[in-house]
């Protein structure tokens, strides 16, 4: 097949369309191959270094976020050049890593980030893992020192797939500039197929100068990369006949179903089944919050009806979820009375942490399309079945032990006020995107998430400073919503030089920093299981301190709009006042109380019967048994 | 636990034995032994991993070890329908008096001899761990002076071939 390439006019020729559709399988290029079409073949003047751009346009990528240096310069020459490729150059390279996340979150798409050889590309180890553990499709392109002196420990050199190796999906090392095409082609179909994750791509520099052809499509060569995204029928027909005769039936919904685009097939089977829902952290918005059936969030600070429901459930539905320890606690008493089935399309998922019942490996979607008619066979046999006893105690758990929070006692800002307040205000089209901690927790409980990829966060990892980095991703991708990053004043810190990036990009994201003056997450664990001992938790940036930063003052040192607010009755006006300024990034400084805490709690390690709804007040279960 | 043979296929691509090995360490799996060796086809490598793990564990391995996108084919070979080998190559003190008796240990055990010199003597022999623990009990008295031993490597008995379909696919593919 590599021999029937065909020389075809020179690519300036030729219109360019809009968004290229992109390889999507081998068979596809097989299928264009063996039609004769769409060969392009390049000679002449083609280097390594545009034969890159040029296949990134083949892939359909429109945006990169990077930042140049000596092993990747040979790249940037051709990319100044390119009309399709916008690219945003960022002030550090963690910053192109999570805003390729962030855009890749948003848009469903594969995010792209380019770094230099040795510091750049261990600069993106952190996007990377953090891509790797909530499967976010990226690819990272690397500058590597040239050829001859990989090995001899050069100027800027680290071998950065071998420090990647753990934490991407795949890598690749390239020193002939005609494995460009094939292996950038590889590169985006393992990202974005299968289980999505991180592929790193690390080019030679002396690959990049190299005079080379360029051809497209190229032949994919993964003769060990088959990923199952069609259910075992079999399979599928037990989940179904489960479905319909459970009577505690919970549909344990994690992020996999917004990756496989499966949220309208979730709707179907949520109202079919009459099941109870519940979303996790990385799957908020998967499933309406205005859906009577969703109960919210389980886990260590999920609901009470969240986590009640998994407990006592006879049958739990796990769909593209992973039996985190953050949502099962002690696993060992983890929904104990349940028949698990647990459709995932990466077969190790299955039976990693829960053994499972019914095991299905597949794409989310095909498993919903394929599970919803035979469950419908299922019920006009059997009937539907009585829910309504289950509906009644999962009922009384909510009214009993409904989300909610204290006033504050030192007269502060409530935080969980702020954060209900910015999502009611700006709606459940705009894109909210947090960093980690107290702040991350209290977005996921009080913003009511009606859409998939609404809600954007560092799940697996837990990245501090992933939100104004990954919102700004997240705005280039879709700059016709309103993006709002919710960070704490501690993450802020991490990553805040984006800012300058989105100033002069013309990204108007919008930050609200719930500033509590401390790592306030770690604050909460030393109040409650470190005697309030704060060691060193304390940050100087809230209401009576220094005001190291003054958030307000940096914002304007980085040409955004900086704001305030430490008061209840201004808390509205201040986020309709961020809402109306559309042509510069705002950054809003509210000084909260930081004495708030994430409630309800199941403590690390104990079992989900534990949990507390607030401080030492644990609901009762036995009454209902 | 149990020790397990995996005899895992994979495209002959720089870097694929770390990506292996680097798997079994960061999920807290122990190799025993490890040997790793070219196939019948070129662009094929075979890796022979035998492995303490728990029967759960060992599925986990197993579906990690698949989800590397070099990994084309992993087997698990049983010892009773499988022929499992290890190479060992022992060097003996063995001087005038007790070259005899070396020598007879070494036609016990159908091993070979394959270096001579006045004091000593190099002794290659193949087998699985039990023959080649006895063969070491049987020469400690000599004086073992030094021991390098391969991992196992293992083949299924009988006609089938576990390379066949993935030579197809990767022919399919080059």
């Amino acid at each position: 097949m590599v021999q029937s390439h065909r020389p075809a006019p020179p690519r300036a020729a030729a219109p360019t369309p809009g968004p290229r559709p992109v390889v999507t399988s081998v068979t596809d290029v097989e299928q264009v191959a063996a039609g004769g079409t769409g060969h392009a073949v390049f000679s002449g003047e083609m280097n390594g270094a545009k034969s890159i751009v040029r296949s990134l346009e083949e892939c359909g990528v429109e945006v990169i976020f990077g930042l140049p240096g000596g092993a990747v310069l040979p790249l940037y020459d051709p990319l100044m050049d390119s009309e399709q490729i916008r690219h945003i150059l960022v002030r550090h390279e963690q910053g192109a890593g999570h805003a390729a996340s962030g855009y890749a979150h948003a848009t469903g798409r594969v995010g792209v980030c380019v770094a230099t050889s040795g510091p750049g590309a261990t600069n993106l180890v952190t996007p990377l893992a953090d891509a790797n553990m909530d499967s976010i499709p990226i690819v990272a392109i690397t500058g590597q020192v040239g050829a001859a002196l990989i090995g001899t420990d050069a100027f800027q050199e680290a071998d950065i797939v071998g420090i990647t190796l753990p934490i991407t999906k795949h890598s690749f090392l390239v020193t002939n500039p005609d494995d460009i095409p094939r292996v950038i082609a590889e590169a985006f179909h393992i990202a974005g197929t299968g289980r999505p994750g991180p592929v790193l791509v690390d080019i030679a520099k002396s690959a990049m100068a190299a005079g080379t052809s360029f051809g497209w499509p190229p032949e994919l060569q993964l003769p060990g990369y088959h990923p199952t995204t069609k259910p075992h029928g079999k399979q599928i027909r037990e989940a179904a006949r489960l479905l319909a005769t459970a009577r505690r039936p919970v549909l344990y919904v994690g992020g996999g179903v917004i990756r496989s685009r499966a949220a309208a097939e979730l709707l179907k089977l949520a109202s079919a089944s009459g099941a109870a829902v519940v979303t996790t952290l990385m799957a908020r918005g998967a499933l309406p919050d205005s859906h009577p059936q969703n109960l919210g969030m389980p886990g260590m600070h999920g609901t009470v009806a969240a986590v009640a429901a998994l407990q006592k459930c006879d049958l739990l539905v796990a769909l593209g979820t992973r039996f985190d320890d953050r949502v099962t606690g002690k696993l060992s008493s983890f929904a104990p009375h349940a028949t698990v089935v647990h459709a995932d399309i990466d077969p190790a998922e299955i039976g990693k942490n829960r053994t499972v019942d019914v095991p299905i490996v597949g794409d989310l979607k095909e498993v919903i399309n394929d599970l919803l008619p035979e469950l419908a066979a299922e019920q006009a046999q059997h009937g539907k079945p009585d829910l309504e006893a289950w509906w009644r105690q999962i009922d009384d758990w909510r009214e009993t032990y409904p989300l909610g929070f204290e006033p504050t006692e030192d007269g502060l800002l409530a935080p969980q006020h702020v954060i209900s307040r910015i999502g009611e205000i700006s709606g459940p089209e705009s894109i909210f995107v947090a960093g980690v901690g107290q702040h991350q927790m209290w977005a996921s409980q009080f913003i009511r998430f009606e859409r998939p990829n609404s809600w954007i966060n560092s799940g697996g990892l837990g990245t501090m400073g992933y939100s104004v980095p990954a919102a700004m991703g997240a705005k280039v991708g879709a700059p016709d919503r309103t993006v709002w990053s919710i960070d704490g004043d501690g993450c802020f810190q991490m990553t805040n030089q984006e800012l300058a990036t989105c100033a002069i990009n013309e990204i108007p994201i919008k930050v609200a920093i719930i500033n509590n003056s401390s790592l306030g997450m770690v604050r909460q664990w030393q109040t409650l299981f470190y005697e309030s001992r704060y060691s060193n938790t304390d940050l100087n940036t809230g209401h009576g301190t220094v005001r190291i930063p003054d958030f307000v003052k940096l914002a304007e040192a980085y040409g955004c709009v900086g704001l305030r607010c430490g008061a209840e009755a201004d808390v509205d006006a201040t986020i309709k006042r961020a809402m109306e300024i559309d042509d510069q990034p705002v950054v809003v400084d509210f000084t909260v109380s930081r004495n708030a805490m994430v409630w309800p709690m199941v403590a690390a390690g104990v079992s989900n019967d534990e949990i507390q709804y607030a401080r030492g007040i644990s609901p009762a279960w036995d009454r209902e048994d | 636990m149990s020790r397990h043979t995996l005899s895992v296929l994979v495209e002959n691509k720089p870097g694929v034995l770390t990506r292996v090995s680097g798997l079994f360490a960061r999920r807290s799996f122990n190799i025993y032994s490890l040997a790793v060796g070219p196939t019948e086809h070129p662009e094929i490598s075979r890796i022979t991993v035998v492995v303490d793990v728990a029967e759960l564990p060992l599925e986990q391995v197993t579906k990690q070890l698949n989800k590397l996108v070099h990994v084309l084919k992993i087997v698990e070979l049983e010892r009773d329908t499988s022929v499992q080998r290890e190479l060992l190559l022992v060097k003996v003190r063995a001087d005038n008096p007790n070259r005899a008796g070396v020598l007879e240990v070494v036609q016990l055990f159908r091993a070979r001899v394959v270096d001579v010199v006045p004091d000593a003597v190099t002794i290659e022999a193949t087998g699985g761990p039990d023959k080649l623990a006895a063969l070491l009990t049987a020469l400690e008295p000599f004086g073992v002076r030094e021991i390098v031993q391969s991992g196992t490597v293992a083949i299924g008995r009988g006609s089938r071939s576990i390379t066949d379909r993935s030579l197809e696919r990767v022919g399919r593919s080059a």
